[in-house]
Protein backbone atom coordinates (compact mmCIF):
# COMPACT_ATOMS: atom_id res chain seq x y z
CA UNK A 1 0.00 0.00 0.00
CA UNK A 2 1.29 3.63 -0.54
CA UNK A 3 0.75 6.83 1.39
CA UNK A 4 -1.95 7.42 -1.13
CA UNK A 5 -4.60 4.93 0.47
CA UNK A 6 -3.74 4.83 3.75
CA UNK A 7 -6.27 8.17 4.50
CA UNK A 8 -9.01 6.03 2.66
CA UNK A 9 -8.18 2.77 3.79
CA UNK A 10 -7.11 3.01 7.72
CA UNK A 11 -10.46 4.68 8.82
CA UNK A 12 -12.41 1.40 9.15
CA UNK A 13 -10.15 1.34 12.58
CA UNK A 14 -11.63 4.30 14.12
CA UNK A 15 -10.80 5.27 17.68
CA UNK A 16 -13.76 5.76 19.80
CA UNK A 17 -12.72 7.03 23.22
CA UNK A 18 -14.00 4.87 25.95
CA UNK A 19 -16.83 6.68 28.13
CA UNK A 20 -16.86 10.17 26.70
CA UNK A 21 -19.75 9.52 24.31
CA UNK A 22 -21.72 6.61 25.86
CA UNK A 23 -24.86 7.37 23.08
CA UNK A 24 -24.89 6.62 19.65
CA UNK A 25 -22.86 9.08 17.23
CA UNK A 26 -23.52 10.01 13.77
CA UNK A 27 -20.52 8.75 11.31
CA UNK A 28 -21.00 11.38 9.03
CA UNK A 29 -20.44 11.04 4.95
CA UNK A 30 -17.12 12.10 3.63
CA UNK A 31 -15.90 13.01 0.18
CA UNK A 32 -12.29 12.80 0.16
CA UNK A 33 -9.88 13.87 -2.53
CA UNK A 34 -6.40 14.60 -3.30
CA UNK A 35 -3.94 16.91 -5.55
CA UNK A 36 -0.93 17.47 -5.75
CA UNK A 37 -0.92 19.94 -2.77
CA UNK A 38 -2.95 18.04 -0.26
CA UNK A 39 -5.84 16.42 0.46
CA UNK A 40 -9.24 18.27 1.11
CA UNK A 41 -12.51 16.37 3.18
CA UNK A 42 -15.89 17.50 3.02
CA UNK A 43 -17.97 16.08 5.50
CA UNK A 44 -21.88 16.67 6.32
CA UNK A 45 -22.47 17.88 9.63
CA UNK A 46 -26.03 19.42 9.95
CA UNK A 47 -26.62 21.35 13.00
CA UNK A 48 -23.34 22.03 13.61
CA UNK A 49 -22.38 25.50 14.12
CA UNK A 50 -18.58 26.94 14.38
CA UNK A 51 -18.31 26.56 17.71
CA UNK A 52 -19.17 23.60 18.30
CA UNK A 53 -17.04 21.88 15.96
CA UNK A 54 -14.04 20.35 17.32
CA UNK A 55 -11.47 19.21 14.90
CA UNK A 56 -8.37 17.38 16.25
CA UNK A 57 -5.29 15.91 15.50
CA UNK A 58 -3.62 13.65 17.77
CA UNK A 59 -0.60 11.97 16.83
CA UNK A 60 -1.40 10.71 13.78
CA UNK A 61 -5.08 10.24 13.78
CA UNK A 62 -7.38 13.23 12.64
CA UNK A 63 -11.03 13.35 14.66
CA UNK A 64 -13.42 15.56 13.35
CA UNK A 65 -16.48 15.91 16.28
CA UNK A 66 -19.30 17.70 17.07
CA UNK A 67 -23.13 18.25 18.10
CA UNK A 68 -25.77 19.70 16.82
CA UNK A 69 -28.03 22.33 18.01
CA UNK A 70 -31.21 21.81 16.84
CA UNK A 71 -34.36 24.33 17.54
CA UNK A 72 -37.49 23.02 18.94
CA UNK A 73 -40.19 24.35 20.88
CA UNK A 74 -40.84 23.59 24.04
CA UNK A 75 -42.93 20.21 24.45
CA UNK A 76 -42.52 18.63 21.79
CA UNK A 77 -43.00 15.34 21.18
CA UNK A 78 -40.87 12.86 18.36
CA UNK A 79 -43.12 11.56 15.66
CA UNK A 80 -40.48 10.28 13.10
CA UNK A 81 -37.09 10.07 13.00
CA UNK A 82 -33.88 9.47 10.32
CA UNK A 83 -31.91 10.94 12.46
CA UNK A 84 -31.29 9.52 16.25
CA UNK A 85 -28.28 11.16 17.65
CA UNK A 86 -26.60 14.69 17.74
CA UNK A 87 -23.27 14.04 18.16
CA UNK A 88 -20.94 13.62 15.18
CA UNK A 89 -17.96 11.60 15.31
CA UNK A 90 -15.41 10.14 13.20
CA UNK A 91 -11.52 9.43 12.84
CA UNK A 92 -8.79 8.87 9.95
CA UNK A 93 -5.69 8.15 10.34
CA UNK A 94 -3.02 10.47 8.52
CA UNK A 95 0.12 9.65 6.81
CA UNK A 96 3.77 11.24 7.32
CA UNK A 97 3.81 13.34 4.71
CA UNK A 98 0.18 15.46 5.36
CA UNK A 99 0.87 18.65 7.80
CA UNK A 100 -1.29 18.23 11.15
CA UNK A 101 -0.14 21.91 12.23
CA UNK A 102 -1.77 24.01 8.54
CA UNK A 103 -4.86 22.01 9.36
CA UNK A 104 -7.44 24.56 7.84
CA UNK A 105 -10.98 24.10 8.52
CA UNK A 106 -14.34 26.02 7.00
CA UNK A 107 -17.71 25.16 8.08
CA UNK A 108 -20.96 26.55 5.41
CA UNK A 109 -24.36 25.24 5.74
CA UNK A 110 -23.37 22.37 7.74
CA UNK A 111 -20.81 20.79 5.37
CA UNK A 112 -17.18 21.03 7.00
CA UNK A 113 -14.28 21.24 4.49
CA UNK A 114 -10.83 20.39 5.89
CA UNK A 115 -7.50 20.88 4.09
CA UNK A 116 -4.87 19.21 4.63
CA UNK A 117 -1.65 20.56 2.88
CA UNK A 118 1.44 18.27 2.33
CA UNK A 119 4.43 18.97 3.88
CA UNK A 120 6.63 20.50 1.06
CA UNK A 121 9.50 18.49 0.47
CA UNK A 122 6.95 15.61 -0.17
CA UNK A 123 4.67 17.56 -2.83
CA UNK A 124 5.50 16.15 -6.22
CA UNK A 125 8.21 17.66 -8.52
CA UNK A 126 8.90 17.52 -11.63
CA UNK A 127 11.84 16.31 -13.06
CA UNK A 128 13.31 17.49 -15.88
CA UNK A 129 14.78 15.53 -18.37
CA UNK A 130 18.01 16.98 -20.06
CA UNK A 131 18.20 15.52 -23.43
CA UNK A 132 22.14 15.23 -24.28
CA UNK B 1 -32.63 16.80 21.13
CA UNK B 2 -33.52 13.98 19.45
CA UNK B 3 -31.68 11.12 20.75
CA UNK B 4 -30.77 11.99 24.21
CA UNK B 5 -33.70 10.92 26.34
CA UNK B 6 -33.65 7.66 24.21
CA UNK B 7 -37.54 8.58 22.99
CA UNK B 8 -36.29 7.94 19.47
CA UNK B 9 -34.94 5.09 20.10
CA UNK B 10 -38.06 3.75 21.48
CA UNK B 11 -39.65 5.08 18.54
CA UNK B 12 -37.46 3.55 15.87
CA UNK B 13 -38.35 0.29 17.61
CA UNK B 14 -42.40 1.04 17.16
CA UNK B 15 -41.46 2.34 13.40
CA UNK B 16 -39.87 -0.90 12.13
CA UNK B 17 -42.64 -3.45 13.95
CA UNK B 18 -45.28 -1.33 11.94
CA UNK B 19 -43.34 -1.44 9.06
CA UNK B 20 -43.01 -5.30 9.66
CA UNK B 21 -46.59 -5.09 10.22
CA UNK B 22 -48.12 -3.21 7.42
CA UNK B 23 -45.53 -2.80 5.65
CA UNK B 24 -44.76 0.72 5.47
CA UNK B 25 -43.92 3.92 7.41
CA UNK B 26 -46.46 6.02 9.09
CA UNK B 27 -46.01 8.48 6.67
CA UNK B 28 -46.38 8.53 3.16
CA UNK B 29 -43.39 8.80 1.29
CA UNK B 30 -43.26 10.26 -2.00
CA UNK B 31 -43.07 7.71 -4.94
CA UNK B 32 -39.49 9.28 -5.96
CA UNK B 33 -38.65 8.82 -2.25
CA UNK B 34 -37.25 6.16 -0.49
CA UNK B 35 -36.68 5.50 3.55
CA UNK B 36 -32.70 6.03 2.94
CA UNK B 37 -32.92 8.95 0.53
CA UNK B 38 -31.32 12.07 1.24
CA UNK B 39 -32.13 14.31 3.39
CA UNK B 40 -32.66 12.40 6.18
CA UNK B 41 -35.97 13.93 8.10
CA UNK B 42 -36.84 14.01 11.64
CA UNK B 43 -40.49 15.48 12.88
CA UNK B 44 -41.97 16.14 15.93
CA UNK B 45 -45.21 17.46 17.38
CA UNK B 46 -46.21 19.92 19.80
CA UNK B 47 -50.29 21.06 20.22
CA UNK B 48 -49.69 23.94 18.33
CA UNK B 49 -47.49 22.92 15.72
CA UNK B 50 -45.50 20.30 13.49
CA UNK B 51 -42.23 20.64 13.00
CA UNK B 52 -40.49 18.48 10.28
CA UNK B 53 -36.93 19.36 10.51
CA UNK B 54 -34.42 18.36 6.96
CA UNK B 55 -30.78 17.14 7.48
CA UNK B 56 -29.85 18.73 4.04
CA UNK B 57 -26.36 20.34 4.81
CA UNK B 58 -24.64 22.23 1.52
CA UNK B 59 -28.07 23.26 -0.19
CA UNK B 60 -28.12 26.16 -2.59
CA UNK B 61 -30.38 27.99 -0.11
CA UNK B 62 -32.19 29.80 -3.30
CA UNK B 63 -32.94 26.03 -4.89
CA UNK B 64 -35.17 24.96 -1.85
CA UNK B 65 -38.80 24.66 -3.09
CA UNK B 66 -41.38 24.07 -0.37
CA UNK B 67 -44.87 23.42 -1.35
CA UNK B 68 -47.75 22.21 0.34
CA UNK B 69 -51.00 21.29 -1.47
CA UNK B 70 -53.78 18.45 -0.68
CA UNK B 71 -52.10 18.73 2.64
CA UNK B 72 -49.11 17.12 1.39
CA UNK B 73 -45.67 18.52 2.44
CA UNK B 74 -43.70 18.56 -0.53
CA UNK B 75 -39.66 19.84 -0.10
CA UNK B 76 -37.62 20.03 -2.97
CA UNK B 77 -33.73 21.13 -3.60
CA UNK B 78 -30.42 20.80 -5.26
CA UNK B 79 -26.98 19.87 -3.53
CA UNK B 80 -24.22 20.02 -6.45
CA UNK B 81 -21.16 18.76 -4.65
CA UNK B 82 -18.06 20.59 -6.33
CA UNK B 83 -15.82 17.57 -7.79
CA UNK B 84 -12.38 18.82 -8.21
CA UNK B 85 -10.98 17.69 -11.96
CA UNK B 86 -8.02 15.60 -11.85
CA UNK B 87 -7.58 14.87 -8.00
CA UNK B 88 -7.71 11.07 -6.90
CA UNK B 89 -10.97 10.37 -4.97
CA UNK B 90 -10.80 8.49 -2.06
CA UNK B 91 -14.18 8.35 -0.98
CA UNK B 92 -17.38 9.65 -2.41
CA UNK B 93 -20.16 9.14 0.24
CA UNK B 94 -21.95 12.57 -0.26
CA UNK B 95 -25.23 13.12 -1.86
CA UNK B 96 -24.93 14.90 -5.37
CA UNK B 97 -28.19 16.42 -7.35
CA UNK B 98 -31.40 16.89 -7.08
CA UNK B 99 -33.90 15.25 -4.37
CA UNK B 100 -37.52 15.75 -3.39
CA UNK B 101 -39.35 14.36 -0.34
CA UNK B 102 -42.87 13.77 0.30
CA UNK B 103 -44.99 14.18 3.23
CA UNK B 104 -48.62 13.68 4.22
CA UNK B 105 -49.60 16.01 7.20
CA UNK B 106 -51.94 15.85 9.66
CA UNK B 107 -56.05 17.30 8.48
CA UNK B 108 -55.78 19.83 11.17
CA UNK B 109 -52.52 21.92 9.35
CA UNK B 110 -53.39 25.13 8.31
CA UNK B 111 -51.51 25.31 5.06
CA UNK B 112 -51.30 28.97 5.72
CA UNK B 113 -49.32 29.46 8.37
CA UNK B 114 -46.24 27.76 7.73
CA UNK B 115 -42.69 29.00 7.63
CA UNK B 116 -39.13 27.70 7.09
CA UNK B 117 -35.67 28.49 7.81
CA UNK B 118 -32.36 27.02 6.94
CA UNK B 119 -29.55 27.13 9.17
CA UNK B 120 -26.30 25.27 9.39
CA UNK B 121 -27.63 22.81 7.04
CA UNK B 122 -30.81 21.75 8.53
CA UNK B 123 -33.87 23.13 6.98
CA UNK B 124 -36.89 23.62 9.51
CA UNK B 125 -40.18 23.58 8.55
CA UNK B 126 -42.86 24.90 11.05
CA UNK B 127 -46.37 24.14 9.83
CA UNK B 128 -48.94 25.78 12.39
CA UNK B 129 -52.46 23.95 13.33
CA UNK B 130 -55.98 25.56 13.11
CA UNK B 131 -56.71 27.60 15.84
CA UNK B 132 -60.11 25.36 15.56
CA UNK B 133 -58.17 22.11 16.21
CA UNK B 134 -55.66 23.14 19.35
CA UNK B 135 -56.67 21.90 22.64
CA UNK B 136 -58.86 23.89 24.72
CA UNK B 137 -59.63 24.54 28.30
CA UNK B 138 -63.17 23.72 29.31
CA UNK B 139 -63.60 25.25 32.73
CA UNK B 140 -66.17 23.83 34.72
CA UNK B 141 -68.60 26.53 36.70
Amino acid sequence: MNDKTELATKQENEIKPVGTHPEASIRPAVDIFEDESGITLHADMPGISRDRLNVKVEGDTLTIEGDAEIPMPEGMEPLYADVQATHYQRSFTLSSEMDPDKVDASLTHGVLTLRIPKREEHKPRRIEVQVG
Amino acid sequence: MFGTTGLFDELQRIQQEMERVFGSAPWANGIRSSSTGFPPVNVGTTADEVDVYFFAPGVNPESWDISIQNNVLSVAGERHVIREEGASYYRKERFDGEFRRTFSLPDDIDPEKVDASYKNGVLHVRLQRKESSKPRQIKVN
